[in-house]
């Protein structure tokens, strides 16, 4: 929080202030970003591939360094804290990717685990050495995503797509995070397991009372279940509502025509 | 230049492959005219060779030669182990700073050009480096393979992590883990089951050479079997190459053994 | 924070360990074995203590004594001696895969029927294997006295091991298609060999070829310490009568050498597959 800011700024959980990110100097993938994410639910980022929706989810946790602009979590300024720093800041925030990013050789419940990583000094990882605490909650983090325990001791190479994405959800909420980044969660899955992944993701973010930010591109899914749409074009928002204002106009200018259906 | 069509070839034949086939060839009669080797020395040869099988066999079965013989024999065994555990330690991380995806230019650099050196000299020149530097024995020719067992599996382990998925890391660091937590749960989960691999073939190749590096003082077998040779005691020479290989191969199977019990 | 109820902690939970007991019982004999047997090892290694201290002043009086190194030892001594280890790895590689190529097809699954054939190229390549090159230089020094022949043939004899199982390896992985379809047609048995194998296992080979070639020249280097010939000779001379100057000559050189041989089979390898 800069110094002079007499009154506390409203409560955003995420800010995004004017963020800029180029891979090529001239060449803006997200074009000064403003948004602010202040309230728990589904927030649906939708937007035809390569508009900077993954590089935006990505600069929040920092696996992409942005260009210019700002970014804030929780008031504070996050955009270019480092080390330690850096990490303490992943820990809140939990991730899900497309591929599930799974350690494939790894055990399910030690992919469960690795949510608490950030948390473990380097010698107990060296050990394994999680607390019991850890090792209780893990367990009943698969059961709430749906997963057997006795799931547990199989390699993660062993399951299925939508069985492993239960598993990332549930790494990353393992972290305890204040905030979850989903970067299109549902693109390698089924319709059917979709939907399955979808609802999971609504019930965590009502339980946990957190945001949850979801890059996707099926425009039904969002309307379903999001809570706030934000739609992106080259780099800049061009929508941003509840799901039932969004019109046919819109999504026309967002995918350039069609396409989204 | 252009034939005609009515004379096209199956197999049509390769000008440059032509050029270099026929260079290797002109090399090949330099070097087997530069062995200098006469007729008459091959004569001879074969002469010496009644010879020298006649002296070699029977193997000699002396008690007192046999435990010699099993002394220097496990002398090379400890070397090999020695240097295998200690080199696989030094390789592991070495390995992990040598892969490009892994650690920043200024320490991967270094790393790279050090496992470079390791590999550049037979172990054998590193043992008379060694043996001069820490004396003659055990010690010199087990460093002499310590440098020789970072020098291949730091390469090859470097090769197998630079292979690696970078999705499984990414997701591992972006759970707010150390680096090294993240090299701990990231990557080695993904290239251990290779190294062990490499690990078991690393432990043959050092009995190998661990039953040579006493030619140069290094310990182990190896100077007992120069000696022996030098003394034209093939009889001695015969039964120690025999222990050898049955060292080898014994420990071969049973390496081959637990690489199967554990994959 | 606990949003799910604590009471719903499955007794798996408290159970769980990352292996199972087999699983443990298996990781700690392997420990307990490692362990046992670097003590072993450990145990009758002597050391002695004023060797180790006086260990860096030796390796620095080493390097002292090797500079400046004597260059003019370099085109009487060196020189021919490093052209003779290059003929030697050459010419130990060709007659080892003269020798080799007839014991793969010998040893490959799908090309020899007879169990009693397979054994007896498989038998070969082990015990080839399983002989250093340098013995096998003391050997041939043996029979043929000391010198460049000696080297040619350990060079060859240690690497028919090596040559033969890897290319049988890839005889056996190459596909049936075009053998069959060869055969089919009454193609002989050596016709089969050239036209429905050669070109399906050339590519590996080759690549077999050059790792060993790249072996051999470092190999080559150092069958001279048993009088088999080569530069190891001159290095041999040089530090029997403690010329550090030219041993450290020699040593540069042959670290150049096997620089370019592994400049030059990467460039290779990677025109040719």
């Amino acid at each position: 929080m800069t110094p002079d800011t007499m009154a506390p700024p409203p409560a955003a959980i995420l800010r995004f202030d004017r963020l800029v990110k180029a891979y090529e100097p001239g060449k803006p993938v997200l074009d000064g970003i403003t948004l602010d994410i202040t309230r728990p639910g589904i927030v649906a980022i939708i937007g035809p591939s390569g508009t900077g929706k993954s590089t935006l989810i990505r600069c929040v946790n920092r696996l992409t360094d942005p260009t210019g602009g700002r970014i804030l979590l929780e008031g504070e300024d996050i955009t270019t804290v480092r080390g330690s720093n850096l990490r303490r800041v992943r820990r809140r925030i939990g991730m899900v990717f497309q591929e599930y990013n799974l350690v494939e050789r790894l055990s399910v419940i030690e992919n469960v685990l690795s949510g608490r990583l950030g948390y473990m000094p380097f010698f107990k990882v060296l050990l394994r050495r999680y607390s019991d605490e850890d090792i209780a909650r893990a367990f009943e983090l698969l059961e709430a995503v749906g997963l057997d325990p006795a799931f547990a001791n199989r390699r993660a190479s062993q399951l299925s797509g939508g069985q492993r994405q239960r598993v990332g959800i549930a790494r990353a909420i393992m972290q305890n995070p204040s905030l979850v980044l989903a970067d299109e969660p549902t693109s390698s899955l089924d319709p059917r397991t979709s939907v399955e992944i979808m609802e999971l993701m609504v019930e965590i973010g009502r339980k946990r009372d957190i945001p949850i930010l979801i890059n996707m591109h099926d425009v039904g899914l969002a309307r379903r279940y999001a809570d706030r749409i934000i739609g992106m074009d080259r780099g800049k928002v061009v929508f941003d509502g509840p799901p039932e204002d969004i019109t046919a106009d819109h999504l026309n200018r967002i995918y350039g025509g069609e396409g989204w259906q | 230049m252009s034939r005609p069509a009515l004379h096209r070839q199956a197999f049509p034949p390769n000008r440059g492959k032509q050029a270099i086939l026929s260079a290797l060839i002109v090399y090949l009669v330099y070097a087997v005219l530069a062995l200098d080797v006469s007729m008459a020395r091959i004569v001879t040869g074969i002469g010496n060779a009644a010879h020298f099988f006649d002296r070699m066999f029977p193997p000699n079965t002396d008690p007192s030669k046999l435990a010699l013989i099993w002394d220097g024999m496990k002398q090379s065994l400890q070397i090999a182990i020695l240097s295998t555990v200690v080199g696989l330690s030094l390789s592991l991380p070495i390995g992990l700073i040598s892969a490009r995806n892994i650690a920043p230019a200024w320490l991967g650099g270094p790393a790279r050009v050090l496992v470079m050196i390791c590999r550049s000299f037979h172990p054998l020149i590193v043992a008379i480096l060694f043996v001069k530097a820490v004396g003659f024995g055990v010690l010199a020719g087990a460093l002499a393979l310590v440098v020789a067992t970072v020098g291949f599996v730091a390469k090859l382990f470097a090769e197998i992590v630079e292979e690696i998925s970078p999705k499984q890391v990414e997701a591992v660091r972006a759970t707010g883990a150390s680096t090294l937590s993240v090299l701990l749960i990231g990557v080695l989960p993904q290239v251990l089951p290779r190294f062990a691999g490499l690990s078991a073939y690393q432990l043959d190749s050092n009995l190998r050479n661990s039953t040579i590096v006493g030619i140069v003082g290094g310990g182990g077998i190896g100077a007992m079997l120069f000696t022996a040779s030098q003394r034209f005691d093939y009889d001695v020479v015969l039964t120690i190459i025999l222990i050898i290989i049955a060292t080898i191969m014994t420990l071969e199977f049973v390496t081959a053994r637990i690489r199967k019990i554990l994959l | 924070m606990s949003d799910i109820p604590l009471s719903a902690a499955p007794s798996a939970a408290q159970h769980w360990k990352r292996h199972s007991p087999l699983q443990s019982a298996l990781r700690t004999g392997i420990t307990v074995v490692i362990v046992a047997a670097v003590v072993w090892s450990l145990r009758t290694i002597e050391i002695i203590p004023e060797f180790l201290y006086d260990a860096p002043a030796q390796t620095m009086d080493l390097f002292a004594r090797m500079w400046p190194l004597d260059w003019a030892f370099f085109p009487t001594d060196i020189f021919p001696a490093l052209i003779e280890t290059i003929n030697i790895a050459a010419l130990g590689t060709v007659l080892a895969i003269v020798m080799a190529l007839p014991l793969s097809f010998l040893a490959a699954r799908n090309v020899t029927r007879s169990p009693v054939a397979r054994w007896i190229a498989q038998f070969l390549f082990v015990s080839s294997r399983s002989v250093n090159s340098l013995i096998w230089a003391l050997l041939f020094v043996a029979i043929f006295g000391p010198g460049a022949l000696a080297g040619v043939l350990s060079i060859a004899f240690r690497s028919i091991g090596f040559v033969g199982r890897l290319f049988g390896e890839a005889v056996e992985d190459a596909h049936p298609g075009p053998v069959e379809a060869l055969t089919a047609a009454g193609a002989g048995t050596m016709s089969v060999l050239v036209k429905g194998y050669w070109p399906q296992v050339q590519p590996a080979f080759w690549s077999i070829v050059l790792l060993r070639w790249d072996i051999n020249v470092r190999e080559s280097a150092v069958l001279g310490l048993v009088g088999a010939g080569g530069i190891g000779v001159a290095l041999d001379a040089a530090i029997s009568n403690l010329y550090w100057d030219q041993a450290g000559l020699v040593l540069l050189t042959i670290f150049g050498v096997v620089w370019i041989s592994e400049f030059v089979t990467s460039r290779v390898r990677a025109r040719i597959i």
